[in-house]
């Protein structure tokens, strides 16, 4: 075992005493010393994850949430030094956290933060427009048959929760009070330009989302989403995808890779 | 047992590979955060550089690219990474090398540089600069770290001295003979972080002087200055943690007043993490750095 793998193990887990080949010039006890290790190694950890998840802060209240991350940090250490994404599996864990459980809609909110954050950093990609859309297919069949290339940035949740509407009153849209949390929301997340925004879509969007992701064609994802849906509005959901810039590019029939 | 195929003696005798060295101007700059970007452009107060670290960049696109592109444009650029892990027993991350490859080419820095400690170990990155015992075995592997990292980016590096906080029974060089030898053996410059220098020393009971004097002065591509913060430990030893939360103290300038009697004008971050102030503070500390800087120089051409 190298001095690095004990070192590492130490750092984890403090009831196991610091590793013996370390010393102080003074002769005093490592333990203090190696505690400044210990301390920044969580308290680093914790601080990235609470600026992703401000809102979730918000929602438990800063001691409570660096309890929890204190939880999450030691089995969850993140795999790479970019640390603006890590966080990923944070959503999960407060999903089967207990003491958490007095807030369902907790895990949903830190899903949205994360595909914020993701969004933020995500490629950049010039949105298509729809007179654009519209200039390029004159036949409206040809774009049924078109599959559609989506933003690098976007993001879909389907939430039990309105998530979206609570994490807007938290940004001074709206007042906390007023939000009906438990109504069912899918939410957009998406950065066509320089700002991410949170879309939320009508009944069968997220479904309509994902599907394009598969590659499906656009005619085929409308009539699936209308067989899932009868009271949903397709054609209302691709015009908000259009206007909110989710389309980066349109593949005609004739040129979809094998 | 791992084998060492690098032996000392044969890196020795290699020659220091060559590369373009940095083109930061010898004044003074500060760490660039996002809460700043705006008032940077809007006011493009004089600095002398500016500095991020690598890590917060290795992303595909976004407005930190975008800003950072704009404010390139109008200030040198000094790209500084946290996760490289040159000083671990491991492998050097290729995934990592490759995103920070891609970095400087997309942004191309007039400098880059990393730190002589470890933070990734079996896949986890552990978030921090930790310290490594100082001997034969390890000093060939740092220099086989260093030369991949130069060779795959094709320009000189700077390597950052420690703050550490506990050393090894296991070292047989000093800190000073452990850089100095990488620095001879690579071909890569110092970058000399007085504020380290100065923690370190105090929680080791050394001699600040002293260490800057063992160190080779000539390499020395980029200072960092910063603050610290005060604890003591088990015997009531003071103890400084290297928290880059504080403005830098006054035993740190007088200690880098004496290193630039020693080195001449070198290019100085004010360097800070934590506990952001507002742009101004450091640019005020900045411009402290630079009317020493402009005497040091003053005093070598007089």
């Amino acid at each position: 075992m190298s001095i690095e793998a004990r070192f590492h193990t130490a750092l984890l887990n403090p009831e196991q005493g610091v590793p013996g080949e370390l010393f102080s010039w003074n002769s005093s006890d490592t333990t203090q010393r190696f505690n400044i290790y210990r301390n920044n190694l969580v308290v680093s950890l914790i601080e990235a994850l609470s600026s992703t998840f401000d809102v979730t802060q918000q929602l438990v209240g800063r001691r409570f949430f660096r309890a929890l991350a204190r939880e999450y940090v030691p089995d969850n250490l993140p795999d790479s030094p970019v640390l603006a994404l890590y966080g990923e599996h944070f959503p999960d864990f407060l999903e089967h956290f207990p003491p958490a459980a007095q807030l369902p809609w907790l895990a949903d909110m830190a899903r949205l933060e994360w595909l914020r954050v993701r969004a933020y950093h995500a490629a950049d990609a010039a949105p298509l427009s729809s007179r654009t859309v519209a200039a390029r297919h004159e036949d409206p069949q040809q774009l049924l048959n078109a599959r559609v290339q989506l933003h690098p940035s976007l993001g879909v949740l389907d939430s039990e929760h309105a998530v979206a509407s609570l994490w807007a009153a938290h940004q001074g849209q709206g007042q906390v009070a007023d939000v009906a949390i438990n109504s069912p929301q899918e939410v957009l997340i998406l950065r066509p330009e320089f700002d991410v925004d949170v879309i939320i879509l009508p009944a069968g969007g997220a479904d309509f989302v994902r599907l394009l992701q598969t590659g499906a064609s656009l005619g085929s994802v409308m009539t699936h989403t209308l067989e899932q849906q009868p009271d949903s509005h397709p054609q209302h959901i691709l015009e908000i995808l259009m206007g909110s810039g989710a389309l980066i590019g349109l593949q005609p029939e004739q040129e979809y890779k094998p | 047992m791992k084998t060492v195929v690098h032996t000392s003696g044969a890196a020795s005798e290699r020659p220091a590979a060559s590369y373009p060295a940095g083109a930061l101007p010898a004044g003074a700059g500060i760490s660039l955060k996002p809460e700043h970007f705006e008032q940077l452009l809007e006011t493009r107060p004089a600095l002398g550089f500016l500095e991020v670290h690598a890590e917060n960049y290795m992303m595909p696109g976004g407005p930190y690219h975008h800003y950072l592109n704009r404010i390139h444009d109008r200030y040198p650029l000094s790209i500084h990474g946290v996760g490289l892990s040159i000083g671990g027993p491991d492998a050097l991350d290729e995934l990592h090398l490759e995103r920070l490859s891609q970095l400087l080419k997309r942004h191309a820095p007039e400098a880059f540089s990393e730190h002589l400690a470890w933070s990734s170990h079996k896949g986890h990155y552990l978030n921090d600069l930790l310290p490594l015992p100082y001997d034969e075995t390890r000093l060939a592997l740092v220099c086989d770290h260093v030369d991949q990292v130069q060779e795959r980016l094709s320009r000189r590096m700077l390597l950052e001295n420690p703050a550490t906080y506990i050393q090894f029974t296991g070292s047989t060089l000093a800190e000073t003979q452990f850089l100095t030898e990488v620095i001879r053996r690579t071909g890569c410059g110092l970058l000399l972080d007085v504020n380290n220098v100065y923690v370190s020393c105090i929680n080791h009971g050394r001699n600040s002087q002293d260490y800057i004097r063992a160190l080779p002065l000539d390499q020395v591509g980029e200072i960092h200055l910063a603050g610290f913060t005060h604890d003591r430990d088990a015997g009531s030893a003071p103890l400084l943690i290297d928290s880059h939360s504080t403005p830098v103290s006054d035993a740190v300038w007088a200690l880098y007043r004496f290193t630039l009697g020693l080195t001449g004008p070198v290019p100085t971050l004010i360097e800070r993490d934590n506990d952001l102030p507002p742009l101004d503070t450091l640019v005020a500390e900045a411009a402290s750095a630079d009317r020493l800087l402009q005497s040091a120089g003053q005093e070598r051409s007089a």
